[in-house]
C-alpha cells in the first residue's frame, strides 16, 4: 500500500485484536481520532484524507457505524489528482445511499468527469453513477452518458461503463431511453466488435426487454448472430477465452436477453439459433478440468433455459429433459442442483410432464440427499410435478421424510403436503389420513389453517364423518398426543362420536374419557373446544346416563368462574343449556356445511413463492398464466344461494345439500358462469367463457405502443377497427408515466367482469386488482383485493371512485401502503339510484420504486347487475305487454350492423346478461323473447320485457322492441342490448331519431361538469 | 440485476470485503452476512456450491482459508457466477502473484479497484484479466 503506512498499521492492530471487545475499543479509538482530525485541523491534506477515507471503509467494513466523514468523501470527488478522486469515488459509493443529500451536491463534479477529457475520471465517475445514482442523476447524465456510449472516438474503456450506467439511470428513470431511434441505436451497439462493451451492452439490452420486448425486435437477429459468432469462436481474442470457451458470461447473458421474445418468426434466424442451440446440447461434454466443465456447462443450463422458452421442436424438448434426467443422477452436487432446479423450470411447459414424471423415483432419492440445497430443490420439484395420478405416491413419500427432516424445512414440507393432498387426493378418507398424520408427525409445524380444512371437510360430507371420527379416536388412544391432534380430535368427536357409538370402546362415556384424560395436558386455547365437545357427547348420550351428565356438570362447574374468559363464558353457557332439556337439541344441533371456499392453504402457498424486483422470462410466463389465482372464488349467486363450488383441488366434495335455487334455468345458468369464475385452477380459461370471447372484438384495447396495433390491425381488419376507436381511450391517462405494462388486456378483464362476478380487473408486474362482487336487488357490495406481488412495499397507493350519477358508492379506506407479498381488501358499497349505461370508474396509483403508475379502471357495477331474470308464462306476458302501449315505455326500434349470431348464441348472450330468454311464447322461430326484473332504490323492482324479431336472410340487422313501466328504463335498457349486439359499440351511441323518447330521456340529464360522467362517457 | 453482493470472508467468518449493489443498512448488512457466514462455512466439500436464503441464492467458493460468496437473483445463471468467482480469483493471482487473504486485507483498495472493473451496478463488465488490470498497472506506474 503506497505510503499509507497508518493504514496498514491500523489493520494490523485490528487483525491483532485476541476478541470483538479489543476490537470495537481499537475501532472506537480511530474513530475518534480520524473525527478530530476532520474536525479540528484546518487544513488536510488529500494524502491524509484519502488515508482516513480509507480507515473508515475499512472500519464500516467491519460492521461499524461510520456517521461523520460523509462530506470529506463525497469532496475528495473533486480533487484534481487520480488517487485522492479515485478514493473520493468509491467510498462514496460505498458509504452512501442513493438518496443521501451530499450525492446532489456532487452532481456537477461528477459531470464535469463525465463530460471532460480524461478517460480516467470518465471511468471514476461512470462506476460511481452506475452503482449508486439515482433519480436526480438520471435527469441531469442521461444524455451525457448515451452520447458516449454511442459515441466512435470514445474508447471501448469508457464506452463499456457508459452501458451499464446508462442501464441504472434507466432503472431510475424508464424515460431516459424514450428517445427517437433508441431502439435502433441500441440495435447497432450489438455489432460491436470490442466484448467488453459487448457484454455491458447486452446486459443493458436485457433490462430494457424486460421491460419492453415490443420495441426491441431489430436486436433480435443480432443477438442470434452473436451467439454464433461466439459459438464458432469467430474474431474472439484470445484474452476472452475462458478454459477454452469464447466468453462464457455473454454468451448466457445473450440467451437471458433471448429469452425475453416471445418467438422468433423469421425463419433464418430461427433456423440459425436452432443450430446454435443444437451444437451446445450435442456437443456439451464432460471434462475433467472443473473451470472448464463449469463454464461449459452454463452455457448448457442456459440454452435449456432458452430451448424451454422457445418450447418448438418436440424431439429438442424431449432431448432436454433426457439431459436433465442424466444431470440428477450425476456424482457432481453441482449439477444434481441445477438438473432438479431447471427440471422444475420446465414444469411450465405442460406436455414434458409426463416424461418427467419417468424420473420421479430418482428426484425421490434426491429427497434424502445429504446436502440440503438439493433436498429444497427436490421438494419443489415433487411439488411441482404433483398431480391425481402420483399424489399418493408423492405425499406419502413427503409424510415419511418429515419425520427425518431438518427443522428449517419441516413446516414448508407439512404445508405442501398438505396442499398436495388437499389438491389431488383421490378420495377423501385419504386425504384424512395424511392430515391426521401430518398432526401426528409434526404438529408444531400444522398450522391452524391445516386442520380447520380438515374440519370443513368432514362436516361437509356426511360418508366421511364416521371414517373421520374413528381415526381421530386410534391416534388418542396413543399415548403421546399432540395438542392440534387434541383439538381436531375435539371438534370431531363432539360433533360425530354419536355415529361410532355401536363400536366397542366408543360409548359416549369412553369418548369422554378419553378427551377429558387430555384435558390436564392443554393449553387455555384448545380448553374452550373440549367443553363443546363435553356439550354435544352430553347431548347425544340416550338414554341419558345420570352419571356421565353428573361428571360433566361438575367440570362445567368448575370453569365457571376460570379467569380465562372464553373458558367461563362457554362453561356458564352450556351449564345453563344442558338444564334446558329439549330445547338443546336444537341449540347444539350439529353445525351446518360450511360455504365452500378456496383453501387458505392454497393461496398462502401462492404467496410464499419468493420472487424478486425485476421480472424473469419464466416468471413473467408463470404469472401469466396463473394471474386468475389470486382472487377467492367464494361464490354466491345473484338469488344468495349457496353455489355448489367444488373448487377444482378437490373434485370430490358433494354439492351441499342445503343448496335452494329458484329455478332449473338459472341455476344451470349460475354453473355455467362459475365454470368460468374458476378458471383460477385451470391455467387457460376454459371455453365457457365464450361470451367473453364473443365481446372480444368490442373490448380490444389499444396498448399504448403503435407497433401492436399495426399487428393487430393485420391480424383482424375487424379488431383492428375496434383498436382504433377503443384504444386511446382505455390507456392510462397519462402514457409517458406509465412506463409498467399491464398483464393482460384491461378491456377483456372488464367485459369479463360484466358477465361474472369475481376475477382480475388489473394485473401488472407489480400489483393484482382482484374484484368480487355480490349482488342483491339493487344493493352491491364488491370488494376489492389490491395484492402486492413484490417483496418490497407498494407505496402512496390511492384509489379514488368516480361514480356515475346514478350509483351511490362507498369506499372503505385504502391504506396508503401495501406492505411486501400482502393482499389488502377494501370492500365497496353500490347502491343502484336509477337505470343507466354510465359506468363507475376506479382511479387506482400507487408507486413502486420510481414508478409512478396511474390507471383509470372502469368498474363492473353496470346495468345488468341490477336486473334479476325471471321466467314469463305466456298467462302473465300478453296482458303486460298489451298494457305497455307505446314511446316512451314501449320502445322500437331497427338496428343494422348486428354482429352476425346465430338465434342460440344470442339467447346466450342475453342469459347471460340476466334477461332471461321465454321459450316458446313468440310462435315464429327467428324471434326471441325475453324478461327480466330491474331493481333501483327509486323504485319498487320494474317488470321488463324484451322482443327480438331477426331476419334469417340478412343477420346483420333486427328490430328490437323493449318495454317497461319506466321510460326511462327501457331506453337504458335498449341502448345497453343494442351495444351488447351491436359490432362496433361507439358508432350509433344518438338514438335513432324515431326511437327517441321525448322527454324522458336521462343520459343529458347528466349536468355536463359530472367528472365521472365524462370520464366514463370517454371510457365506454 | 443479476449480483447483489460480493462478499470475502475468511474461515474465522471475519469479513475481509465487502461489496453490495443494493443498498442495505449497516444493521441489514451485519445480520445478513452473519447468517450466510453461518450457512455457507458449514457446509463440507460433498455438497453443491449453491445455497438458498432469503430471496437470494449464495453462489460460493473456497479457496485456502478464504471464501468467495455471491449473493445473487434467484433466477442467475450459478454456474457463470461460479466460475466469474474463479475469474476474479485468477485476476488477483495475476496481480499479487498467488493471492491470500492477506493480500486482501492489507490492499483492500486494490482488490476494490479490480472488483469495480470487473462488475458494475451488479453486471460483468468485463472479463478479460488484461483490460481488468491494465488502469491498475498504469495507476503503479504512476506513482
Amino acid at each position: 500500500m503506497h505510503g499509507m503506512r497508518g493504514l496498514s498499521v491500523f489493520i494490523s492492530e485490528i487483525r491483532n485484536c485476541q476478541n470483538k471487545e479489543q476490537e470495537r475499543l481499537r475501532v472506537d479509538k480511530e474513530l475518534g481520532n480520524v473525527r478530530n482530525r476532520f474536525k479540528n485541523e484546518k487544513v488536510l491534506t488529500p494524502y491524509d484524507k484519502k488515508k482516513y477515507v480509507w480507515k473508515m471503509l475499512y472500519i464500516y467494513m467491519l460492521g461499524y457505524d461510520v456517521d461523520f466523514g460523509h462530506m470529506e468523501a463525497v469532496s475528495l470527488i473533486s480533487a484534481p489528482k487520480y488517487p485522492e478522486k479515485q478514493v473520493g469515488y468509491i467510498a462514496t459509493s460505498c458509504l452512501l445511499n442513493e438518496n443521501h443529500d451530499f450525492l446532489r451536491l456532487a452532481i456537477n463534479t461528477v459531470r464535469n468527469d463525465i463530460i471532460g477529457r480524461n478517460e480516467t475520471f470518465q471511468c471514476l465517475a461512470l462506476t460511481m453513477v452506475g452503482n449508486i445514482g439515482g433519480r436526480d442523476f438520471a435527469e441531469s447524465l442521461a444524455p451525457d452518458v448515451q452520447k458516449l456510449l454511442l459515441s466512435s472516438s470514445c474508447r471501448p474503456l469508457v464506452r463499456k461503463k457508459a452501458a451499464l450506467c446508462l442501464l441504472r439511470l434507466y432503472r431510475k428513470n424508464p424515460d431516459i431511453v424514450n428517445v427517437d431511434g433508441w431502439a435502433d441505436r441500441m440495435s447497432q451497439l450489438l455489432d460491436e466488435r470490442d466484448l467488453g462493451v459487448l457484454t455491458s451492452s447486452m446486459s443493458l439490452l436485457v433490462a430494457l426487454v424486460s421491460n419492453n420486448h415490443e420495441a426491441y425486435w431489430s436486436c433480435l437477429p443480432k443477438c442470434v448472430k452473436t451467439l454464433e459468432r461466439l459459438a464458432r469462436n469467430q474474431d474472439i481474442p484470445q484474452e476472452y477465452t475462458y478454459y477454452g470457451i469464447p466468453s462464457p458470461w455473454l454468451q448466457v447473458k445473450t440467451m437471458r436477453a433471448l429469452q425475453y421474445f416471445p418467438t422468433i418468426e423469421d425463419p433464418h434466424t430461427r433456423r440459425t439459433l436452432f443450430e446454435v442451440l443444437q451444437r451446445i446440447l450435442m456437443g456439451t461434454d464432460v471434462v475433467k478440468n472443473v473451470n472448464k466443465n463449469n463454464a461449459s456447462h452454463a452455457v448448457l443450463f442456459e440454452a435449456l433455459a432458452l430451448v424451454m422458452h422457445l418450447d418448438a421442436e418436440k424431439e429438442m424438448m424431449s432431448q432436454c429433459v433426457a439431459l436433465l434426467g442424466k444431470f440428477i443422477a450425476v456424482r457432481e452436487p453441482n449439477i444434481r442442483y441445477l438438473g432438479l432446479e431447471n427440471m422444475t423450470r420446465m414444469l411450465m411447459v405442460t406436455d414434458v410432464q409426463e416424461i418427467i414424471k419417468r424420473h420421479q423415483a430418482q428426484i425421490i432419492t434426491s429427497l434424502k440427499d445429504p446436502d440440503v440445497s438439493i433436498r429444497r430443490r427436490a421438494l419443489d420439484l415433487l411439488y411441482g410435478m404433483c398431480d391425481v395420478t402420483n399424489a399418493k405416491d408423492i405425499v406419502e413419500e413427503l409424510l415419511q421424510y418429515l419425520s427425518s427432516a431438518d427443522f428449517t424445512m419441516r413446516e414448508e414440507l407439512s404445508l405442501k403436503a398438505a396442499i398436495l393432498a388437499e389438491k389431488f387426493a383421490p378420495d377423501l378418507s385419504w386425504y384424512v389420513d395424511v392430515i391426521l398424520q401430518l398432526i401426528d408427525k409434526a404438529g408444531d409445524f400444522i398450522s391452524d389453517d391445516i386442520w380447520f380444512r380438515v374440519v370443513q371437510f368432514v362436516t361437509n360430507n356426511d360418508d366421511l364423518q364416521p371414517y373421520a371420527a374413528a381415526k381421530v379416536k386410534e391416534y388418542l388412544d396413543k399415548s403421546a398426543v399432540h395438542e392440534t391432534m387434541v383439538k381436531v380430535s375435539a371438534y370431531i368427536l363432539g360433533e360425530y362420536s354419536h355415529l361410532l357409538a355401536r363400536r366397542p370402546g366408543c360409548s359416549p362415556k369412553e369418548i369422554f374419557n378419553l378427551l377429558h384424560e387430555k384435558l390436564p395436558t392443554v393449553s387455555t386455547t384448545t380448553i374452550p373446544i373440549l367443553l363443546s365437545a363435553y356439550a354435544k357427547i352430553l347431548m347425544h348420550t340416550q338414554p341419558p346416563d345420570q352419571e356421565l351428565q353428573s361428571q360433566i356438570w361438575a367440570i362445567f362447574n368448575k370453569y365457571e368462574s376460570c379467569i380465562d374468559a372464553e373458558i367461563q363464558q362457554r362453561a356458564v353457557e352450556y351449564l345453563a343449556l344442558c338444564q334446558k332439556g329439549a330445547a338443546l337439541m336444537d341449540i347444539l344441533a350439529e353445525m351446518p356445511k360450511f360455504p365452500e371456499r378456496k383453501s387458505s392453504l392454497i393461496k398462502r402457498a401462492e404467496y410464499s413463492e419468493a420472487d424478486t424486483a425485476e421480472q424473469s422470462a419464466i416468471k413473467l410466463r408463470a404469472q401469466q398464466q396463473t394471474s386468475n389465482a389470486l382472487v377467492v372464488t367464494d361464490q354466491h349467486s345473484a338469488n344468495g344461494a349457496t353455489s355448489p363450488v367444488p373448487v377444482g383441488q378437490l373434485s370430490l366434495v358433494k354439492v351441499p345439500s342445503m343448496i335452494t335455487t329458484e329455478n332449473d334455468t338459472s341455476s344451470d345458468h349460475t354453473l355455467s358462469q362459475q365454470n368460468g369464475a374458476l378458471s383460477n385452477v385451470d391455467p387457460q380459461p376454459p371455453s365457457a367463457d365464450l361470451l367473453s370471447d364473443i365481446l372480444g372484438p368490442l373490448a380490444i384495447e389499444g396498448p399504448p405502443d403503435a407497433t401492436v396495433q399495426s399487428e393487430n390491425n393485420a391480424a383482424s381488419g375487424l379488431e383492428g377497427g375496434s383498436d382504433a376507436i377503443d384504444g386511446s381511450a382505455i390507456v392510462p391517462v397519462e402514457e409517458q408515466t406509465n412506463t409498467v405494462q399491464p398483464i393482460g388486456n384491461i378491456a377483456e378483464r372488464f367485459h369479463a367482469l360484466c358477465l361474472k362476478d369475481s376475477g382480475v380487473l388489473y394485473e401488472d408486474p407489480y400489483i393484482q386488482v382482484g374484484i368480487k362482487a355480490e349482488w342483491r336487488g339493487h344493493h352491491g357490495r364488491l370488494v376489492l383485493f389490491l395484492g402486492n406481488k413484490n417483496t418490497a412495499p407498494l407505496v402512496s397507493v390511492q384509489a379514488i371512485i368516480l361514480p356515475p350519477a346514478h350509483l351511490k358508492m362507498e369506499l372503505s379506506l385504502v391504506p396508503d401502503t401495501i406492505p411486501p407479498r400482502a393482499q389488502v381488501q377494501c370492500p365497496l358499497e353500490v347502491v343502484n339510484l336509477r337505470p343507466s349505461r354510465d359506468v363507475a370508474v376506479l382511479d387506482f396509483s400507487y408507486k413502486f420504486g420510481t414508478n409512478m403508475v396511474n390507471v383509470k379502471l372502469r368498474l363492473p357495477a353496470v346495468l345488468n347487475k341490477f336486473l334479476q331474470p325471471i321466467q314469463v308464462s305466456a298467462e302473465e306476458f300478453f296482458p303486460q305487454w298489451r298494457s305497455f302501449s307505446g314511446p316512451p315505455l314501449k320502445l322500437q326500434e331497427v338496428i343494422r350492423g348486428i354482429r352476425p349470431m346465430p338465434l342460440p348464441e344470442m339467447a346466450n348472450l342475453l342469459n347471460s346478461f340476466r334477461i332471461m330468454i321465454c321459450p316458446g311464447l313468440d310462435p315464429n322461430p327467428n324471434n326471441l323473447v325475453a324478461s327480466t326484473t330491474f331493481y333501483s332504490d327509486s323504485k319498487p323492482a320494474m317488470l321488463c320485457l324484451v322482443r327480438i324479431e331477426t331476419d334469417p336472410a340478412d343477420r346483420t340487422q333486427l328490430r328490437m322492441t323493449l318495454a317497461s313501466g319506466d321510460p326511462t328504463l327501457t331506453f337504458e335498457l335498449k341502448e345497453f342490448i343494442k351495444e351488447q349486439l351491436i359490432s362496433i359499440p361507439t358508432a350509433p351511441r344518438a338514438p335513432a331519431p324515431a326511437a327517441a323518447p321525448p322527454a324522458a330521456q336521462p343520459t343529458p340529464q347528466i349536468p355536463p361538469n359530472d367528472p365521472a360522467a365524462i370520464l366514463a362517457g370517454l371510457l365506454s | 440485476m443479476g449480483i447483489r453482493f460480493i462478499l470475502m470472508v475468511n474461515k474465522q467468518g471475519q469479513t475481509r470485503l465487502a461489496q453490495y449493489y443494493e443498498w442495505l443498512t449497516l444493521e441489514e448488512r451485519r445480520a445478513l452476512e452473519g447468517e450466510i457466514v453461518r450457512k455457507c462455512l458449514a457446509r463440507n466439500e460433498q455438497q453443491c456450491s449453491f445455497v438458498e436464503h432469503r430471496n437470494y441464492k449464495i453462489v460460493y467458493r473456497r479457496y485456502a482459508s478464504l471464501f468467495f460468496l455471491v449473493g445473487v437473483d434467484n433466477d442467475e445463471n450459478e454456474l457463470a457466477i461460479l466460475e466469474f468467482i474463479h475469474l476474479l480469483v485468477e485476476t488477483m493471482d495475476r496481480h499479487f502473484g498467488n493471492v491470500c487473504e492477506l493480500d486482501i486485507m492489507f490492499h483492500l483498495e486494490k482488490a476494490h479497484f479490480m472488483l469495480d472493473e470487473m462488475v458494475m451496478n451488479g453486471s460483468v463488465v468485463e472479463t478479460s484479466k488484461a483490460n481488468i488490470l491494465s488502469p491498475i498497472q498504469l495507476m503503479e506506474k504512476a506513482s
